[in-house]
């Protein structure tokens, strides 16, 4: 008897735990996952990494914390993507005018080998003059990477040249710091400049 | 096909004024139109350079390659965005054009990457890139070079 209540309780145990299995995996791999959540980027202010801009400015993120941030990666020996995707930003950021003036944009190199900060100087130099270069120790860009859930690596193009293979996307914060949304290589302008009205706006209405 | 050589010399004689002129030719041959790239800072970074190519003609053509003075290592190159973002290039291969058809290079996709630069892309400048064909012909198109920040053809 008392045997045999053990077993029942056993396998309502075994039934909770499976259940419990199932619950997790639905929740987490299955279809009730939140999809993007891995990938999203952690909020700036989670993060921790200590970089140089391109006027040999000290910044980390708490540096664009106070003011919406247009964020991506990049890198200056790149020839179609990143002169694209800066000529893209500073598109919207003519088309957004004045509402702009009040935003973070940065540019980091995922190839801080080559782009010291003379040479994100040098490059940024070509476009829009809201956009910031930032370098760093390769263990830094590292930190900020993982925050940001962006990938990057080195690929070699023979002769002993190389490129980057990196994360695209263009990432907006609030003014809080909190992740809004990003904006996906390819995506149309008419998709973009909204993105960044929300992030915009998101700081006004932390603002009142 | 000595037919591809001449049009293509053609062509570059034609778009020697710096026109972004069609490189153009007579039946069953190649067209390039819209023919832009960027100006380089320096010589150590590889260069990039956009167009599209039509096939006017009634026989496939096949794009094996390129050639220009401008760089040592010119490749045909695809950069392709995978589904979490990220963005690679690599040789793209041979390019099949049917009849009538286009391949159009351009930001994010395909693109005439010049690699080992020989000199600095100088905005305002022109180039001459010469696609060849997997049956020996040539076409031979005058490339402007505008700014580093240029958007299209038309910047
Ligand atoms: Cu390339």
């Amino acid at each position: 008897m008392r045997r045999r209540a053990i077993l029942g309780y056993g396998a309502a145990g075994v039934g909770a735990v499976a259940l419990m299995l199932f619950v997790g995996w639905w929740q987490v791999d299955g279809p009730g996952a939140p999809a993007p959540v891995g990938q999203r980027p952690v909020a700036l202010t989670e993060m921790d990494f200590r970089l140089t801009d391109h006027e040999d400015n000290a910044v980390g993120p708490e540096t664009l914390i106070g003011r919406p941030t247009m964020a991506f990666f990049g890198f200056t020996y790149c020839p179609d993507v990143c002169p694209t995707t800066l000529s893209d930003i500073s598109g919207w950021l003519d088309d957004l005018g004045d509402e702009a003036d009040e935003m973070n944009v940065v540019f980091i190199t995922v190839d801080p080998e080559r782009d010291t900060v003379e040479t994100m100087a040098e490059y940024v130099g070509y476009f829009h003059p809201a956009i910031r270069g930032w370098t760093g120790p390769e263990e830094q860009i590292a930190r900020v990477a993982d925050g940001f859930r962006a990938t990057y690596e080195r690929v070699p193009t023979g002769s002993g040249d190389y490129t980057m293979n990196h994360t695209a996307s263009v990432f907006l914060f609030a003014a809080s710091g909190r992740f809004v949304t990003m904006i996906d290589y390819h995506e149309p302008r008419e998709f973009a400049v909204p993105k960044i009205r929300r992030a915009l706006e998101e700081e006004m209405e932390g603002a009142t | 096909m000595k037919k591809h050589t001449l049009t293509g010399t053609l062509a570059a004689l034609l778009t020697l004024g710096g026109l972004s002129v069609p490189a153009l030719a007579g039946p069953e041959d190649v067209v390039v139109v819209n023919a832009w790239s960027r100006a380089s800072i320096g010589m150590n970074r590889p260069g990039a350079a956009y167009m599209t190519i039509r096939n006017t003609g009634d026989e496939p053509v096949t794009l094996i390659g390129l050639a220009t003075p401008l760089a040592m290592m010119p490749e045909i190159h695809e950069t392709k965005t995978n589904a979490e973002g990220v963005s690679s290039m690599s040789p793209a291969g041979e390019i099949a054009i049917a009849p009538g058809e286009s391949v159009a290079l351009e930001p994010g996709g395909l693109h005439a990457m010049l690699m080992r630069l020989q000199e600095p892309m100088t905005e305002g400048e022109t180039f001459p890139l010469t696609l060849l064909f997997d049956d020996g012909g040539e076409v031979t198109v005058e490339v402007p070079i505008l700014g580093i920040a240029a958007r299209g053809p038309e910047d």
